[in-house]
């Protein structure tokens, strides 16, 4: 690993100062930025650490939803997300092992945007609000393709906010080696209508998958995904599985996901 | 009532206080005082031509002391071969010259190009990216088939081909075997792949290198399982120093699973570099690194036919086999397709009429040598394998097929087709024991149960015979073995009459401080908490051949028993002049000499401390001290064997495979420690499901490694696997060495792949798609998936 300063602000607007800094680059849980340093993939001079501000941290249910601080662990989420929306906390109690559950952050994941992270098709199915240090970004808004975001340089997630479905489940097939999801799937029964959101599979990442939501809103059972087409979107093909394989895969986490909500 | 000591119980492993308390001595662990650190740069395209390397801009670099590319190694010697194989047209392998660092060519990702040696790791690597490093990229091969095409890229320029070598055996059966299949009532043919393995013990290779400049004396420390082997390989190879300069410390070793068997060249390196820059130089691979450079396992390609009379009996059994070389020959790799793997292709089965071919391949892939099993775990995966198929194809059942093929109790010493003769066995007990501890009269309930639930239960077995106890000396001498693979042992009585066992054997996670203790404490009668093992340093150990192909305690304990032996035989003439009888009517049990029929008796600690103050002592006819070696050189290979039980359940929907249950009955002869024996199998199992189910490497065609990290390599997690079942009270002891133990450290990992691809099969047959007759390994659900689509 490069040398690199390091800063630990306690509030958001010494945050975004201190991103200011050229080469200075946001740290939240490090889970994937240190090991990516660790192979000299990346080479910051300046680490802001998030985890020292309070104002980031915290599950709380507030005005018409559930409103996540970015700097929260994922086994914070697992726990305290539990009574307000058990599928997310399901999700969030699912990501890697335990020591990444309890460094790992929630805005260091959509941050990230991995095409195989799990918070991704949470917050895409849910509509969630991505609050950053500037403005609010709706979900379909946010993800923009592999590891790419709408966040601009120095612009840091600070919380989340989760509408509250009132079905919802995800269903994560693992990748064997990783653990990541080969296909995960999140489905969300709103009253207006049914979200189905798909990470792993998908070529440019996260996305929509617009037939079923359809079909689901149309009724709400399994039986509604069994005469779809696989999604469209082209799929990624690697040593787990080819495009055809995950395409598949998509139609049987979606219905494995209604069954479950 | 169990016992608490000696031969035959469960000893808890007293090296475990040191491993689970974090006091362990690793090579890591070991720091010397003005140490320099080693960078290897590696090669990031499979093939090219290494034009040039700027190493100015690097050598300016703070903190840098030197940094070497092969022009800086004149004088150091290839990484050379152990084991020369002999072709089917009586010609020698073709054998090219593996450098220490890479001379004018490179040849697979992570070949080592330069080494950047500075006074800190950081400045080492920061330095190393100043490197300018000019290589013109040759297509690569990967495939081995395309890799013997008529003007396929060549690996090695000076070799006439991709081929090491075409070896037939037995050269001499061929026309037999060919006639046998013409006449057969029946022909079962498979064409499988056993998939390229990466060991990754826990503990990656370090290697330390320290030079004394006022006696010129070198010492390596390093990740080894062998550390004799390496002291002669690289002193007398690759470097020119003599043993009596050269001192080899294999300290704690945290796993090796064959893959620190082999001498590399960062061991050569750090040896060279510490005398020539006076300073000690340490170098520790990376996870990353590890996975390019450690040497990897399997990759084999055959085609594999079986011959059948009208009442099933096997007549003859075809193989054809590709196995990989990679880029170099790894110490051990020609021997491992060749006399490890075609000298058991007999299995449990009397199959008279064998001929198998194998061709090794050069290709631009990391160097492929021996990995738990070595050989044997390909010969049983494709012969389990076939015989199931066979089975299914004839519509009998495959526990019948196999019995009914079994070499019988009666028939040992069983001389097979291919060269080996089994000494001792019962093939129909492991068997019989499998199918009782698995349940298998319930299974069709079991079966009837998943369907319910909309899965497909399956259940699979798979015989095996390995050969362990590796191996008598004059045997592998004709084979092309440029080593002995005797084993040595010392035993140090000292004068209170506690007892020092230095042993060439090496333990890396096998249990041998325990192990052998109980063996010294159930023949000399005294407390293990006495007995002292001491392996891994050359400069105390007598030459030994280190711990690989199940042989410590074969091999290894066999020697202690014979130098134990020397050793009480002198302490009988010594009792014997303490209680004025004659040596031969002397008696040791529990730690006491008697003159037999009467209460005469001298304690050994009596008798020990008599040999070291020899006051009352026979001078004139007997030396003081009570010290021996011995030298043990085994008169035939051990046959370890058994039988495989795995249930498992496949999601029709995912092609997921969950395996629910797995039983392993087992022979291995008498066990001295049946915890640890079974801590082994468990091991075993766990490496070869890994291997049926999860692991695999994986290069794209142009050489790149695509498996290159856990993030795409999957190893076992205990979450992967049921809770084991394992028996060994079927013991039929093996006949030629002093405690009739066989070995145990390999068996799992040979006997579970073809287990567990059987019960997948099964499963799939058992929903009617009988036609799915074969996947290749690993079983991940995408595979299974296409197979069913
Ligand atoms: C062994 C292992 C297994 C894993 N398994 C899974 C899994 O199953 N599913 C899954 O989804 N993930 C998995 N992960 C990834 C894990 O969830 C990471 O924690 C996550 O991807 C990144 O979060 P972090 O807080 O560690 O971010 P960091 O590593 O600190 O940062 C990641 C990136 O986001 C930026 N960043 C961080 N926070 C913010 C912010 N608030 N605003 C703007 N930018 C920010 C950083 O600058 C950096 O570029 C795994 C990781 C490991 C190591």
């Amino acid at each position: 690993m490069h040398n690199f300063q390091f800063v630990k602000p306690t509030t958001v607007a010494d945050a975004v100062a201190a991103l200011e800094h050229d080469g200075a680059q946001a740290l939240s849980g490090g889970q994937t930025l240190i090991p990516t340093m660790k192979q000299r993939l990346a080479a910051p001079e300046v680490l802001v650490s998030l985890t020292g501000i309070d104002a980031m941290k915290g599950v709380c249910k507030g005005d018409g939803g559930l409103h996540i601080g970015a700097a929260t662990p994922h086994a914070v989420v697992a726990r305290e997300a539990a009574a307000y929306y058990p599928a997310l906390a399901h999700l969030a109690g699912h990501i890697g092992d335990p020591a990444v559950r309890s460094r790992g952050t929630i805005g260091g994941s959509l941050a990230n945007n991995d095409p195989s992270a799990c918070y991704p098709s949470a917050v895409l199915a849910s509509d969630a609000v991505v609050v950053t240090n500037k403005r609010q970004i709706a979900a379909d808004d946010y993800f923009q393709g592999l590891f790419s975001t709408a966040l601009q340089l120095g612009e840091i997630i600070t919380e989340i906010r989760f509408p509250i479905p009132e079905r919802a489940a995800y269903v994560k097939f693992d990748q064997p080696a990783s653990r990541f999801a080969l296909v995960g799937v999140f489905v969300a029964k709103f009253a207006g209508g049914v979200r189905v959101a798909v990470t792993g599979a998908g070529e440019e990442g996260v996305f929509r998958w617009k037939e079923a939501e359809a079909a689901l809103s149309a009724g709400f059972h399994m039986a509604a995904i069994e005469d779809l087409a696989p999604p469209k979107q082209r799929m990624i093909g690697d040593l787990h599985g080819t495009p055809e394989y995950r395409a598949q895969m998509v139609k049987v986490m979606t219905k494995r996901a209604v069954g479950a909500a | 009532m169990p016992k608490d000591g000696g031969i035959g119980a469960s000893t808890k492993r007293r090296e475990d206080v040191r491993f689970l308390t974090g006091k362990g001595r690793y090579t890591d662990d070991i720091n010397i005082r003005g140490q320099a650190y080693a960078h290897f740069v590696r090669s990031d395209m499979a093939h090219g031509i290494l034009n040039s390397i700027d190493t100015a801009a690097a050598e300016a670099m703070p903190g840098v002391i030197k940094v070497f590319t092969a022009a800086d190694l004149a004088g150091v010697g290839g990484i050379p071969t152990g084991w020369q194989v002999t072709d089917r047209h009586g010609k020698p392998m073709q054998e090219p010259k593996h450098p220490v660092l890479a001379e004018g060519k490179v040849r697979h990702v992570g070949d080592p190009i330069a080494v950047v040696v500075a006074e800190t790791l950081d400045q080492a690597r920061d330095a190393a990216e100043m490197l300018d490093i000019d290589i013109t990229e040759l297509p690569a091969v990967v495939d081995m088939r395309a890799a013997l095409a008529e003007g396929a890229p060549k690996v090695h320029d000076d070799l006439t081909s991709n081929l090491c070598y075409d070896w037939g055996f037995v050269e001499e059966n061929k026309a037999a075997v060919d006639a046998a299949f013409a006449s057969a009532a029946h022909v079962v043919s498979l064409d499988l792949v056993n998939n390229r393995l990466v060991a990754n013990p826990m503990e990656p290779r370090v290697a330390v290198g320290d030079f004394e400049d006022h006696s010129g004396n070198s010492t390596l420390y390093t990740t080894s399982q062998n550390p004799h082997v390496i002291r002669l390989l690289m002193g007398a190879f690759v470097l020119g120093i003599p043993e009596s300069k050269l001192r080899v410390v294999a300290p704690d070793v945290g796993g090796g699973f064959g893959s620190k068997i082999y001498h590399y060249a960062e061991e050569a390196f750090v040896t060279f570099a510490a005398k020539q820059l006076k300073r000690p130089v340490k170098w520790t691979s990376t996870r990353s690194e590890a996975f390019m450079s450690d040497a990897h396992g399997r990759d084999h390609v055959t085609k594999i036919e079986l011959a059948l009379d009208a009442d099933h009996n096997f007549t003859a059994l075809r193989t054809d086999t590709y196995a990989n070389m990679g880029a170099y020959l790894s110490t051990f790799a020609p021997c491992i397709p060749t006399w490890l793997h075609g000298t058991l292709m007999a299995g449990n089965y009397k199959t008279p009429l064998i001929y198998v071919n194998v061709k090794a391949v050069f290709t631009n892939t990391v160097p492929v040598d021996a990995y738990r099993g070595a050989g044997r775990p390909e010969a049983t995966f494709q012969l389990e394998r076939l015989v199931d198929k066979a089975a299914r194809q004839l519509g009998v059942s495959p526990v019948e097929l196999r019995r009914k093929n079994f070499i019988k109790p009666d028939q040992f010493p069983y001389q097979t087709p291919v060269a080996v003769v089994y000494d001792t066995g019962n093939y129909d007990a492991t068997m019989d024991k499998l199918l009782e501890l698995s349940d298998h009269a319930g299974f069709a309930a079991r079966r009837a149960e998943s369907a319910a639930r909309g899965k497909w239960r399956g259940f699979g077995v798979a015989s095996y015979i390995e050969a362990c106890g590796i191996a008598p000396s004059n045997l592998v001498g004709q084979l092309g073995a440029r080593a002995g693979l005797y084993e040595s042992a010392t035993v140090r009585v000292n004068a209170t009459g506690s007892i020092t066992i230095f042993t060439g054997s090496h333990s890396h996670g096998q249990g041998h401080e325990t192990t052998f203790a109980q063996v010294v404490s159930e023949m000399i009668g005294i407390d293990a908490g006495q007995v002292e093992i001491v392996h891994g340093d050359t400069s105390n150990t007598p030459m030994g051949m280190g711990t690989y192909g199940s042989r410590s305690l074969a091999v290894g304990g066999s020697a202690m028993v014979k130098a134990l032996n020397k050793v009480i035989n002198k302490a009988k003439k010594i009792a014997g002049h303490l209680l004025e009888a004659s040596d031969e009517d002397i008696v040791l049990k529990d730690g006491k000499f008697t003159v037999a029929g009467t209460d005469k008796s001298v304690d050994w600690s009596g008798v020990t401390l008599a040999a070291y103050v020899p006051h009352n002592y026979p001078l004139d006819s007997l030396e003081p001290g009570l010290e021996e070696t011995a030298f043990y050189d085994p008169s035939n290979f051990t046959y370890p064997a058994g039988a495989y039980g795995c249930e498992v359940e496949v999601d029709p929907e995912t092609g997921k495979v969950t395996v629910l249950a797995f039983t392993a009955a087992d022979d291995f002869g008498n066990v001295v420690n049946p915890m640890i024996v079974e801590g082994q199998v468990h091991g075993g199992l766990a490496q070869g499901i890994g291997q049926a189910l999860l692991e695999n490497c994986a290069y794209d065609a142009e050489g790149q490694l695509l498996s290159a990290s856990f993030m795409d390599y999957a190893m076992p997690r205990a979450d992967d696997l049921p809770m084991f079942k394992v028996d060994h009270s079927c013991v039929t002891p093996c006949t030629h060495n002093p405690l009739g133990v066989k070995g145990c450290g390999e068996a799992g990992a040979i006997g579970s792949p073809p287990a567990l691809v059987n019960a997948v099969i099964d499963a799939i047959h058992g929903a009617g798609r009988t036609d799915v007759t074969h996947i290749n390994m690993p079983l991940t659900p995408a595979r299974v998936w296409s197979a069913l689509n």
